[in-house]
């Protein structure tokens, strides 16, 4: 019979010789290659001490990021929590109040913004889809907690800090493409139910 | 008088007994750890390195997890047999220690003080004999759990034991035969400088040694436990400290056996040439506990070395092994020492 590829091999059920029978060459051939690798080096990484290299575009843990003057960017338009493949994101949104302008960019905010990092699969479709440059997934890893409950992020863990040096860099993630992408408005993508934006678009198409 | 016993005779072996007992518990504790370190080595891995520096607490982790652990007696156990069965295991495996002559006599104010707790001049059968009690731990302790897995594990682990017990009682005969005597302090005595057994011994040895690994149940000869087929075998329920017991009287078993190879066949406490050096009693009789047990670490890696490397075998090749080759064997090797030691006579001796 024509083999169909040339890896295969014929198989034969031989008599052991007597040495074979002992086992004993196999036994020590076998201690021998164990020993061998008690002195090679080891696979494994002390993790929290030792961390393997990632890549810079790695989709770790969000971050919600604040604009230069420290307002935070997030106008709870619910692109994220729609465009969330996993349902991990929740959020609340609420007016922003006379005197809180330097606390939130927009009118409007999200005075809850949750997201669960057990559902969280770190697609990145929520920062796609997001308009205001606003979330953005991270090269930081999710760290183990004791119980479910603690692993629903809210704002305290995902808002950046205001201070300048503690704000989180994001700029690997920002490619040229995704920052023009974003501008152009004619993509429903990037279309908001922002009714004043709205009004934007109306305005140019009659022009 | 044939019981000569004063207060410092009682004292020296009051201390002895709890320092072997001990000791014994402390080389087990840290087995446990040499075990996994030796097993994550040899699979390129690092192995417990947290608790402590290398991770030398790790043994005290784990004593403290297992006492922390629920306690579990199955509703259809036998209760005491349950209970029993453990501490008997548990028993056998700290009764060995005490034939077993750690070092030469020390000399305090010209008293001269063995360092063996019981220099019974029938040690090797003594040795024997507790060694085949300890089937009846797990026998009993699989027994009462009435479960189908720790009844399979626990006649597996019986009729291995008394299998692989024939082989072992016909090397020791022959070794006994060079030797002369079934004392082991004479056994390790008598090898002082070269005269190891291993020599007049080689074939005894090899087949003691592999007798040894089945009776402490070690891989490839773990078939009363074999979690691939039996989930733990003999302790399938157990649990908390008695699954501890158990775990743990192997690594005493272990250790046990390894002092008595170094015992019978690699010249106990003695090391050549040492006496050139030192002459000073006292102090060769701590070098010779600390080559004693240089030579008994070596037997507990070489076992943990043979676990990580050899696969287990099936039923019928443990049997086969045990009946038609070992056993044959140790009738050949007695049967050409057999003549040699009625026509040269006692000792052998190059």
């Amino acid at each position: 019979m024509q083999a169909l590829t040339n890896r295969s091999k014929v198989v034969a059920k031989k008599e052991l010789s007597f040495v074979e029978k002992l086992y004993l060459p196999a036994i020590i051939n076998g201690m021998r290659i164990t020993m061998s690798h008690f002195f090679k080096k080891k696979a494994t990484i002390s993790y929290p001490e030792k961390k393997r290299p990632i890549s810079g575009v790695y989709r770790g843990q969000h971050v919600l990021k604040r604009d230069e003057k420290g307002a935070e960017r997030c106008t709870a338009c619910g692109l994220c929590a729609v465009a969330c493949p996993a349902e991990a994101i929740t959020m609340e949104a609420a007016e922003r109040r006379k005197g809180e302008e330097h606390l939130y960019r927009e009118e409007k905010y999200a005075a809850v913004y949750e997201i669960n990092m057990l559902r969280c699969i770190f697609c990145g479709l929520c920062e796609e889809a997001c308009p205001k440059e606003a979330i953005f997934l991270t090269d930081r890893i999710v760290p183990t907690e004791f119980e479910r409950g603690d692993f629903v992020y809210g704002k305290d863990k995902l808002v950046e800090p205001v201070a300048n040096d503690k704000r989180v860099d994001v700029s690997k993630r920002q490619t040229q493409a995704t920052i023009e992408f974003k501008q152009h408005d004619e993509f429903p993508h990037n279309q908001t139910w922002d009714p004043s934006r709205m009004l934007d678009q109306k305005r140019k198409k009659a022009h | 008088m044939l019981l000569a016993v004063s207060t410092s005779f009682i004292l020296t072996k009051v201390i002895l007994a709890v320092s072997v007992f001990l000791v014994s518990l402390g080389v087990a504790a840290y087995s446990t750890y040499g075990e996994r370190k030796v097993a994550a080595f040899l699979q390129d891995r690092l192995g417990p390195n947290r608790a402590g520096p290398f991770g030398l607490l790790q043994p005290l982790a784990d004593g403290v997890k297992m006492f922390m652990k629920e306690e579990i007696i199955p509703n259809v156990a036998n209760r005491w047999l349950f209970i029993f069965g453990p501490s008997l295991f548990m028993l056998t495996a700290l009764l060995t220690g005490a034939v077993i002559p750690w070092g030469p006599d020390l000399v305090i104010n010209g008293e001269r003080i063995p360092l063996q707790v019981a220099d019974v001049n029938i040690g090797v059968l003594y040795l024997l004999g507790v060694v085949s009690i300890g089937v009846y731990g797990i026998m009993i302790g699989g027994w009462a759990s009435n479960n189908k897995y720790s009844m399979l594990g626990a006649l597996r682990a019986a009729s291995q034991m008394i299998s692989y017990e024939i082989a072992m009682g016909i090397s020791v005969i022959a070794l006994v035969m060079v030797t002369g005597t079934l004392s082991l302090s004479e056994i390790a005595a008598q090898q002082h400088g070269w005269h190891w057994n291993i020599l007049y011994q080689p074939l005894g040895f090899f087949i003691f040694f592999v007798c040894a690994l089945a009776e402490t149940n070690r891989a490839p000869f773990d078939l009363p436990e074999c979690e691939t087929e039996l989930v733990g075998g003999y302790h399938t329920e157990y649990s908390s400290m008695k699954l501890g017991l158990y775990l743990f009287a192997e690594y005493i078993n272990m250790f046990i056996s390894s002092a008595v190879i170094a015992t019978f066949y690699f010249g106990g406490y003695n090391m050549p040439f040492i006496g050139r050096f030192v002459s000073d009693p006292n102090w060769l009789a701590v070098l010779g506990v600390v080559f004693l047990f240089a030579k008994v670490i070596f037997f507990i890696f070489l076992f943990m070395w043979i676990r990580w490397t050899l696969p287990r075998f099936r039923y019928d090749q443990l049997m086969n092994l045990g009946w038609k080759i070992l056993i044959p064997l140790s009738i050949f090797n007695l049967a050409v020492i057999t003549p040699l030691v009625m026509w040269i006579g006692g000792r052998l001796k190059f």
